[in-house]
């Protein structure tokens, strides 16, 4: 018996919105990237699904541009941090505020 | 029937991760979670005959990504647990209930599902004969999307030599800095 896409899309629905809700929450800068990640596997899924649902190979190449991307940006983001770590003590957002007027 | 078993099991998998990535205080623990999101999400994949999304998915991600995560967070030494005082304690409730709201719309959202439109001219995903879930990954690639496939090879070059640069110390370049000397 087949899985129809409503299920799916609730799941990628949840994930979405914990993800979001995960970088509201959290002050650490490492696990609100970890939470950006969980968005952007949300919306992969939601594009697989899509990609099934209407026959289209097209969402599932989409999918592998967001994965490349979604690689780079992991390693710039990462650097940023690393580069804030050296200069003061502590991944908390709350502390980087060098652009407070 | 064997199906929604294991859609069940990899969702509910997928959830808990990800609420595990949330709530846990140590960042170890949290890129832990988020490898059980990344297999669960491949598990759907699979589900979805998305076969080499899924294999790139388990290498990529669960692979590549969550190493270079773990990797900062040994090397800077934040594997200790989160402090617990908040500066903005009105935030989190805030926070709290503007989930609850999206998740709300997006439910909403997906009632309906009409997605419209018919069959692309991209090539089809299921249907048709020639080929399987890999070969037409890479003929859509290699034909549609040669454009920006070569793009992203530019892309991911600018952030090797971005990455590079910022966590390049720059002080043996240039002796006459100003900046005092860490204690590092």
């Amino acid at each position: 018996m087949r899985v129809g896409p409503g299920p799916y899309l609730l799941v990628a629905a949840i994930l979405f919105t914990v993800g979001a809700t995960g970088v509201m929450l959290r002050r650490n800068a490492l696990v609100m990237f970890m939470c950006v990640e969980l968005m952007l596997n949300a919306v992969n899924l939601t594009f697989v699904t899509f990609s099934r649902q209407l026959d289209d190979i097209g969402g599932q190449v989409y999918v592998f541009f967001v994965l490349v991307v979604a690689a780079a940006e992991v390693a710039v983001g990462l650097a940023i941090i690393v580069a804030i770590f050296r200069r003061r003590q502590g991944a908390t957002a709350d502390d980087l505020n060098l652009l407070k007027g | 029937m064997m199906t929604w078993i294991v859609f069940t099991v990899a969702a509910v998998a997928a959830v808990l991760s990800a609420i595990g990535v949330v709530v846990s205080r140590n960042p170890v623990h949290a890129a832990l979670n988020l490898v059980g999101t990344l297999f669960s999400v491949a598990v759907l994949f699979v589900l979805q005959e998305a076969h080499f999304l899924a294999a790139v998915q388990v290498i990529v991600y669960a692979g590549a990504v969550v190493v270079l995560f773990l990797f900062v967070i040994m090397l800077l030494g934040v594997d200790r647990d989160e402090m617990l005082d908040d500066p903005l304690p009105f935030q989190r409730p805030i926070a709290l209930v503007a989930g609850g709201v999206a998740l709300f719309g997006l439910s909403v959202l997906i009632q309906g599902t009409v997605a419209t439109g018919g069959l692309s001219a991209r090539g089809p995903a299921l249907s048709g004969d020639e080929g399987g879930n890999v070969e037409r990954v890479a003929k859509s690639l290699f034909t549609d999307f040669i454009w920006p496939f070569e793009i992203t090879s530019v892309l991911l070059v600018i952030a090797v030599v971005g990455a590079i640069v910022l966590v390049r110390d720059g002080r043996r370049d240039d002796a006459d800095s100003s900046e005092p000397e860490s204690a590092s």
